[in-house]
This record gives structure tokens, sequence and C-alpha cells, in this order.
């Protein structure tokens, strides 16, 4: 048709890249390190999976540098799954960020759970198709990530401690913030952007809408359907769960029981259902007593 | 009116505004009692493997399922289309299909996210200027049934051998998309499926 309106597609927008972070919310994001693992991750209701070779708790006990997961780990898992498929990669490591995105994957999470591969510069995302998720402790930290082309943003929290509390610090820290800066008036806004050492124009943006420009979900730390039900209430708009579930006893049922409570995180009848006789959940660790400190990785 | 969303995982919020934009009265579903009193109701975009054991779980299914059986008008994007297709092609067996629309869909049919876009769309059902859509992981629309009135298509790609693939549906008081209207400021698919309530509701009078 001639006078046909319609536009020839663009694909890797930053619209396109933030519309499946939004397609994601509500949900649970779990770690699964094989096909049969990640298929009783499909099947407890995760609405995506994340393919790595060892969860951040297996990754904290061998220590050693922590790399991108072999490709046929992934394809397998690819292979094995209708969900979408997430892969990290080493902060700052955009050769194996692109490799990643050769493979496929739905997501791509620079994580600090690997090794960083640069100690100043994050991977510059609008160079990619690929979406990322990138983690952050505060508001600056979120907003650098999000100016680099982070189309999620999730709190770091403290990976494979099975240790909701410094989750919770980041989440408090980000929202908090993000409260405060709605009741800034317009000059204070420069002030904001230096001390967050965040681009003015993102910083504005916060502070009109009262929200982040991309979704904010919780990582780091959740164990229980409690765990998620907290961070939910505390204003997180989805959950990842790394060594929570299949370190636990029932990973089947531990993994949806957590997707119910996320969904229905302010109905604590629900979450005290579906929180009974679940087994032992994950070993914890105590902040104070670790070696590294996965959260400090990311600049 | 009341229009219910179901808001057990997906891009809730943005439908809710858009009603609210239209002046409506979105109300969240997260359990069957919700539904009570409800005009129509908005099926988010989410995943759809993980709506279905949610809608199980909670018992909105099986009271959606009779409301819808009984004609409670409804809009479903991306995800929402493909529960309330009849046939859902590379689903999962437990998946929850709604039969509201004769339509066939495959799942993720335009492929993985690298293949996810944007584009406009010529609508001619809600006027001549083209409509913002954006799709992401979307179900292809494969077959339709011969009551369905296809109100918008995406034109072949260049090479491809397939034809032009329905995008925009409607059947009755069941209106779908492939996309995400509610991702755009564009208001007009809501506004026809606000109509669509409006109408149902005086026919029933």
């Amino acid at each position: 048709m001639a006078d046909d309106p319609s536009t020839a597609a663009s694909t890797g927008t930053f619209t396109v890249k933030r519309g499946l972070a939004d397609m994601l919310r509500g949900g649970v994001i779990m770690d699964v390190v094989d096909a049969e693992q990640a298929k009783i991750a499909e099947d407890a209701g995760a609405v995506a999976v994340m393919a790595l070779e060892r969860v951040p708790a297996d990754i904290r006990r061998d220590g050693g540098v922590a790399r991108m997961s072999d490709p046929a780990l992934i394809e397998g898992i690819q292979a094995a799954v209708t969900v979408p498929v997430m892969a990290k990669a080493r902060i700052g490591h955009f050769a194996e960020a692109q490799v990643l995105a050769a493979l496929g994957v739905d997501f791509v999470d620079e994580s600090e759970v690997l090794t960083p591969a640069d100690e100043a510069h994050h991977i510059d995302k609008w160079a990619f198709t690929v979406p990322f998720v990138c983690g952050a402790t505060n508001l600056g930290e979120a907003l650098r990530r999000i100016s680099e082309g982070a189309a999620m943003i999730r709190s770091k929290g403290e990976a494979g401690t099975g240790n909701i509390v410094e989750a919770v610090r980041h989440l408090r820290s980000i929202l908090g913030d993000i409260r405060r800066l709605t009741q800034a008036d317009p000059a204070e806004l420069y002030g904001w952007a230096k001390d967050l050492r965040a681009p003015i124009g993102l910083v504005r943006d916060v502070a009109s809408t009262g929200r982040l420009p991309v979704p904010l979900f919780c990582a780091g730390g959740i164990a229980t359907p409690a765990d998620a039900s907290l961070v939910m209430q505390l204003g997180a708009e989805a959950v990842f769960v790394g060594s929570g579930i299949f370190k636990s006893d029932d990973p089947a049922r531990r993994a949806r029981a957590i997707v119910e409570a996320t969904a229905h995180f302010a109905d604590a009848a629900l979450v005290a259902k579906v929180s009974t006789g679940l087994g032992e959940a994950m070993p914890g660790a105590e902040i104070a007593t670790l070696d590294v400190k996965l959260a400090e990785r990311g600049w | 009116m009341t229009i219910g969303v179901l808001a057990l995982q997906g891009d809730v919020r943005e439908h809710v505004a858009a009603l609210a934009d239209l002046g409506e009265v979105a109300r969240p579903v997260r359990v069957p009692a919700d539904l009570d009193g409800i005009d129509g109701i908005v099926l988010p975009g989410g995943e759809s493997t993980t709506l279905s054991m949610l809608l199980a779980s909670s018992g909105v299914g099986d009271a959606l399922g009779d409301a819808l059986a009984a004609g409670l008008p409804a809009f479903g994007t991306c995800a929402g289309l493909i529960l309330l297709a009849t046939d859902v092609r590379d689903g999962r067996p437990d998946q929850r299909s709604f039969g509201a629309i004769e339509l066939t869909v495959r799942r993720n049919g335009y492929g993985r996210q690298a293949e996810s876009f944007e584009c406009t769309l010529s609508v001619p059902a809600v006027g001549d200027d083209p409509v913002p859509a954006v799709f992401i992981r979307a179900p292809v629309i494969e077959a339709v049934g011969p009551d369905v009135d296809v109100l918008a298509e995406l034109p072949a790609a260049p090479g491809s051998t397939g034809g032009a693939r329905p995008v925009v549906c409607r059947q009755g008081p069941v209106l779908v998309a492939a996309h995400h209207p509610e991702l755009t400021g564009d208001r007009r698919l809501h506004r026809l499926f606000v109509e669509l309530v409006k109408e149902h509701r005086e026919t029933r009078r």
C-alpha cells in the first residue's frame, strides 16, 4: 500500500530494551547452572533464568577469578526453557558481553559477582542491542549505570550470603534518596548531581517522576518468601534469587513459594502459607565475617 | 466504569495509567473477589508461563475463565494475547488458554530479545495517524478464526516467504495486540477497548 504509514522496524532501541525489563516486573529471576535447574525454575514460575557456571555462594567459596560462563552451558539452558535467559559478564569486559550478545542471550548482567575486568570503566552499554542490568548500592551509582545505557538496575546486596541486610541497605539508600530528591527545589538539583556524581538530566528526571527511568529490582541475599515480600514492600519491582533456591533443601518448592510471595507480597497470610514447611533455607553468612565484599566492586 | 487489570505479574502500572488517563477506574485483580463488579478486564504483558501458574494458584484463572465465557470484555497485550487465544504453539502444556478469541499464536514467534523491535502501525479503526508499537519477544498470530476482525497487520518482511501478519485483532468484546500499546503514550487502542466495554454494557441492559 502506497499510503501505508507503517515504518520499518528498529531493534535495540532503549524503549525495546527497557520494555523487556518492564515485562519482568513482579516476577522472580533465578540463577541456574544447568538445563535441569532451568526447567525446575521455569516450572516454578520464574520470569527469567540467569545462566551461570557457579552460583555466588560457590564462587565465594572457591575464590579465584570468576569469568563469563562456557557458551555451551548457556546454549543448553537456552534450549531447555522458553522464558528469557540472562547471563553475566565481568564489569568492564565488553568482549564477554559481545560473546553473550552473539549467543542471543536476552539480558546481560554486568555483574560484581564475577571478578571485575576494568577498575575504572563499566561497559558502554549504548553500543549494544542486547539490554543490560547493572548492580547499584546507592542512587548515584544507579544513575551512572543508567547514563552508560543500563535498562534495569538491581540492588547489589551481598550475593551468596543468604543475608538480606545489604540488599535492604541498598534499596533504602536508593529509594530514600529518590524520595528526598522529589522535595528538592530546581537549584538544589545541581548540588544533588554533584554529590551523586550523576548527570543533571537524569537527576531532574528522577526528581520529577519520583522513580528511576528504568525498573529497580532487588538482588543479593534473598533466601526466603518473606525476604521477597520485604524487598517488594520496600519498593523493589522484582527479585533475583541466586544461591537461595538451589542451595536450599527443596529447591522446586522454595522457588515456587518465592514466586508466590513476590506476586502477592502484601498478603501476609499468603506469605505465611507458602513459607510453611519449606525445609532448610541456604546456609547464611554474617557480613562482618566475609573476606570479600562483592558489593564494593563497581565504580 | 470499573476495569480490572490482572495484577499478578508484568507491566500492570502502565495499563492502570492508560485507563486513568481515559477517566476510567482501574482495579488491580489479584484474587477472585477482585473480579466482582468489573465491566472489563485488561491482561497485561509479562511472562505467560508465570502468569499461567499464578492464575491457577490464586484461583483467578477459573473465576476469570467463567467471566470470559459469560462475555466479559477483555483486552490482552502480548502475554495477555497468548492467555486469551484458543491455540498456543511453543507454549508449555500446562499453560492457561482462555480461548476467548479464535487465534493460533506462536510464543516468542518473532524471536529472542535481539529481534524485539519498535515501529509504527496503520490501525484504521482508531484513526489515520500511525500508531507507535513496541514488540517485546512478541507472539506471532499465525491464524485467525472466521469471526475475528484483523485491525492491524505488519507488512511482510522484505525477502520473507510469509505474508503480512495480523497484530491487532478483535472478536466481539475481546481485543488483543501482539505489541504493548501501554508502553507508549498513545491511548487510542485503550480508548477503543473502553468503547467496546461501554457498548457491551449498553447491549446488556
